[in-house]
């Protein structure tokens, strides 16, 4: 019998545990009052890394090793993925923090300049020294959010901005769903969009720094995101000036070429987390929650949406399993 | 065990919230350190509506003494409006008061810092500055009404331990009441051992704990290097010199080589 599924919520999470449910046949509409993916919802503000080697310097071994699966189920649901690795810097000062870097995280060659000329010849007239993290990828979340989106409906995913809850409710909708996942918190993230056509980058590139770390990830046609900040706090909204200040010297230091680029946009919002930054499925009632990806979503979604999946047709009791009925 | 403004802390460790993996994870650093102070930053994160109290709750839960913070400000009526908010925040007059004078080396404005000291003191908050192991700064800032002083070993989330040694005995030296905190610059046990045997009632780090591999085993070994320093410093230490004084006696022995 053909299972019904409700989504509340058609972000990162929604969508790919809708793609997921319905590719094993489940019917399945997706409810979100916001209507498409937009500036409303965090994983539009998102890097787009498939970074799993690099979130292991910090992140927990469980998104190392699902994040690693990340690639590949978002290839199969159609998006584009670039599988040109990533870089990781430090300037001359902070040099021991690469040494760090490699030393905690796995995959990665390190590179000398005429080894990183190579690769990113603009970086090399900077560093002369660059951990290659061979095995990662990164996309483009918006257009991979608007394409899943457009590929669910085409195989009958049905969407509405409100609709009747029908057969398994399954709610995906991030901070939103905070009064029911009480230990659920905002961390609050500012990112900039660039356009800089004088820098060419072909893979996301990290500086490494012990206050103001920064990531840069390529776009195309030379528009570049840079990222994050990672503030504990609940806002959604209202960049601060220090912040972008921040962002910005630190892409004006990894290459003076951006001081002539155009600012684009300055996003903010604030990721779901709960206390170990770690997702969780939970059951609570007659719903099933799925959150807490804090700033992997695009690196764990797709392996959360097959855990969701697994649970409801194969009864498997998931990793980050919370049962609260 | 140190004594600040009144309040009997059961433990020389004192220990930052920043920059942990994650609060699961501070919560676990906090566990095994046996921390009995923690200090939490307001000015970043407070936004427009106490946007930062879900954190701030998890921090409550540590069930530690709460210092709050004036970490990123760079006048003195910044740092002044931080620590209002922060009390009505905390509910608490304390307030470690951080006044940065110089963005990449994070040094102390001494002469903001006093100031920003005696406005709140006057205020009645209880003001645990982060200074300088400068003599006359540290009277000056006694004279504004501080009754902790807290300098630095060396420059923030440097790890480079007691730099100026010789100025922080001095400081010991000069002010045998006032309890004295080594706060920033501090990397590894050891150095922590080292203040605390200088005399200094406790440290206060961060960057050391949060930034290390297993922030918990870290944190743990800060906790038994403060207190071998603590016990060291009770047993009357044995003054160094520079003749070898041998530990059992030579004379009678057969050979002596």
């Amino acid at each position: 019998m053909t299972q019904t599924v409700t989504i509340l919520g058609g972000g990162i999470v929604g969508l790919t545990v809708a793609a997921e449910l319905s590719g094993r046949g489940c019917e399945v509409t997706v409810i979100d009052p916001n209507g498409a993916p937009g500036p409303h919802g965090c994983s539009w503000w998102a890097g787009g890394m498939l970074a799993a080697d690099c979130e292991g310097e910090v992140a927990e071994e469980p998104v190392v090793r699902l994040g690693r699966q990340a690639a590949e189920w978002w290839e199969t649901n159609g998006a584009k993925v670039t599988y040109n690795g990533s870089i990781v810097v430090a300037l001359g000062r902070d040099r021991t923090e690469l040494d760090r870097f490699a030393r905690r995280t796995e995959n990665h060659d390190m590179l000398d300049r005429s080894a990183l000329s190579d690769r990113e010849p603009q970086l090399a007239e900077r560093f002369d020294r660059a951990l290659f993290m061979t095995r990662e990828a990164h996309l483009n979340p918006r257009d991979t959010l608007m394409s899943l989106r457009d590929r669910l409906v085409s195989t009958g995913v049905k969407f509405a901005e409100a609709a009747k809850h029908l057969g398994q409710v399954i709610d995906c909708t991030g901070l939103a769903a905070k009064p029911h996942l009480p230990e659920l918190r905002g961390v609050k993230g500012e990112m900039v969009i660039l356009r800089a056509p004088d820098v060419s980058l072909e893979r996301p590139i990290r500086l490494l720094h012990p206050r103001f770390p920064l990531y840069i990830v390529p776009r195309g046609d030379g528009v570049f995101m840079l990222g994050a900040t990672q503030i504990e706090s609940e806002e959604r909204d209202r960049p601060t000036v220090r912040s972008v200040v921040e962002l910005l010297n630190a892409a004006y230091a990894l290459h003076p070429a951006f001081g002539e680029a155009e600012l684009l946009e300055i996003g903010v919002d604030a990721r779901p987390a709960f206390p170990d930054n770690l997702p969780r499925i939970t059951r609570k009632g007659d719903h099933l929650y799925v959150n807490g990806l804090f700033r992997h979503g695009y690196l764990l979604a797709p392996a959360l949406a097959r855990m969701t999946g697994a649970y409801l047709l194969d009864n498997v009791v998931p990793e980050f399993w919370r049962d609260e009925t | 065990m140190p004594n600040f403004y009144g309040k009997e802390i059961n433990s020389r460790l004192m220990l930052g919230t920043a920059q942990y993996p994650s609060p699961a994870i501070l919560a676990d650093a906090f566990r095994r350190s046996g921390a009995g102070i923690a200090t939490v930053s307001v000015r970043r994160e407070a936004g427009g509506d106490k946007a930062g109290q879900a954190f701030w709750d998890l921090i409550k839960e540590l069930d530690v003494a709460l210092l709050p913070n004036t970490a990123g400000c760079h006048s003195v009526r910044e740092a002044v409006t931080t620590a209002h908010m922060a009390r009505e925040l905390f509910e608490t007059p304390w307030i470690k008061l951080e006044v940065i004078g110089h963005s990449d080396t994070l040094q102390p404005d001494v002469f903001g810092l006093v100031e920003a000291a005696r406005i709140l003191s006057e205020d009645g908050f209880q003001v645990f500055p982060y200074c300088t192991e400068d003599l006359v700064l540290c009277d000056k800032l006694l004279d504004a009404g501080c009754q902790v002083l807290m300098p630095w070993g060396a420059p923030i989330g440097t790890g480079l331990g007691l730099n100026n040694i010789y100025g922080l005995r001095s400081l010991r030296a000069h002010f045998p009441e006032v309890p004295l905190v080594v706060d920033a610059g501090l990397g590894v046990p050891s150095q922590a051992a080292q203040a605390i045997e200088l005399g200094y009632d406790a440290v206060l780090l961060n960057t050391a704990v949060a930034k290390a591999g297993d922030p918990a085993a870290m944190a743990e070994g800060f906790a038994l290097a403060v207190q071998a320093g603590a016990l060291a410093q009770q047993a009357d230490p044995m003054e160094p010199r520079d003749m070898a004084a041998p530990s059992t006696p030579v004379i009678g022995k057969a050979f002596l080589e």
